[in-house]
């Protein structure tokens, strides 16, 4: 699974993008952050406030609840402020 | 026909404007928006993150919407990332239609959905350090006004 990280999230993260091989369980993005969570303390306060980031699974924008698998990018990132 | 660019580059508003207007003749109104970084409280640069791919294909989709609620007969879009400085141009987004009422409309459409969902993200730099721009819930409630009840 590919894993892209934008803005502060990035910084947080300490990565822009890396490839993870997440147990079989791990079928959702909800699911996704809480194995992330245990990855270090740079993602537990990238995703200490889930309001605060949102996620986009292949380029689509999607919530929590969106089912994710070996062959997604997932990318997480602050609200946008392009424009 | 539309053309939609991210790009570190500056851009011609004014070529942007020849493009649009076409060589048929039937194009009666062009509306156009340029924004442009705001020097206000200190303001020293403003870097211009953002997820290449995702950028187009979102904008790709939000022009698409607009060419099925409006009689749209060109739209082009230019939106640059990188470091820019107080001044510089930030964003182009022209729409060419027979009547201004499309035109405008179009164009107020596709600015706000720009901004609440193409993925770019703005870091402010000032003397004091630099911080990340934080989403307003104004860009939410404009772009509310778009979705039917």
């Amino acid at each position: 699974m590919k894993l892209l990280y934008f803005a502060w999230v990035r910084q947080k993260v300490g990565t822009s993008e890396e490839v993870v091989t997440p147990p079989a369980s791990v079928n959702t993005v909800s699911a996704l952050v809480d194995f992330l969570r245990e990855r270090g303390p740079g993602y537990e306060t990238a995703f200490a406030n889930l309001k605060a980031v949102r996620v986009a699974v292949n380029q689509r924008h999607s919530g929590l609840d969106a089912a994710v698998g070996p062959e997604d990018e997932v990318a997480f990132f602050p609200p946008v402020t392009g424009g | 026909m539309s053309a939609i660019r991210v790009q570190t580059a500056d851009f011609d508003p004014g070529e942007e404007i020849a493009k649009l207007g076409g060589a048929q003749g039937t194009t009666g109104a062009i509306a156009t928006f340029t924004g442009l970084v705001r020097g206000d409280g200190g303001l020293v640069a403003m870097t211009l993150d953002h997820y290449p791919g995702m950028c187009e294909s979102e904008i790709s989709a939000h022009v698409a919407a607009a060419y099925t609620r409006w009689p749209l007969l060109a739209v082009r879009i230019v939106h640059r990332v990188g470091r820019l400085t107080p001044g510089e141009r930030i964003v182009f987004v022209g729409v060419a239609s027979a009547h201004r009422q499309a035109a405008f409309a179009a164009c107020e459409f596709l600015m706000d959905y720009l901004k609440t969902s193409a993925p770019f993200w703005k870091l402010e730099e000032r003397e004091a350090g630099s911080n990340w721009v934080e989403a307003r819930a104004e860009d939410d409630a404009s772009v509310k006004r778009w979705q039917s009840p």
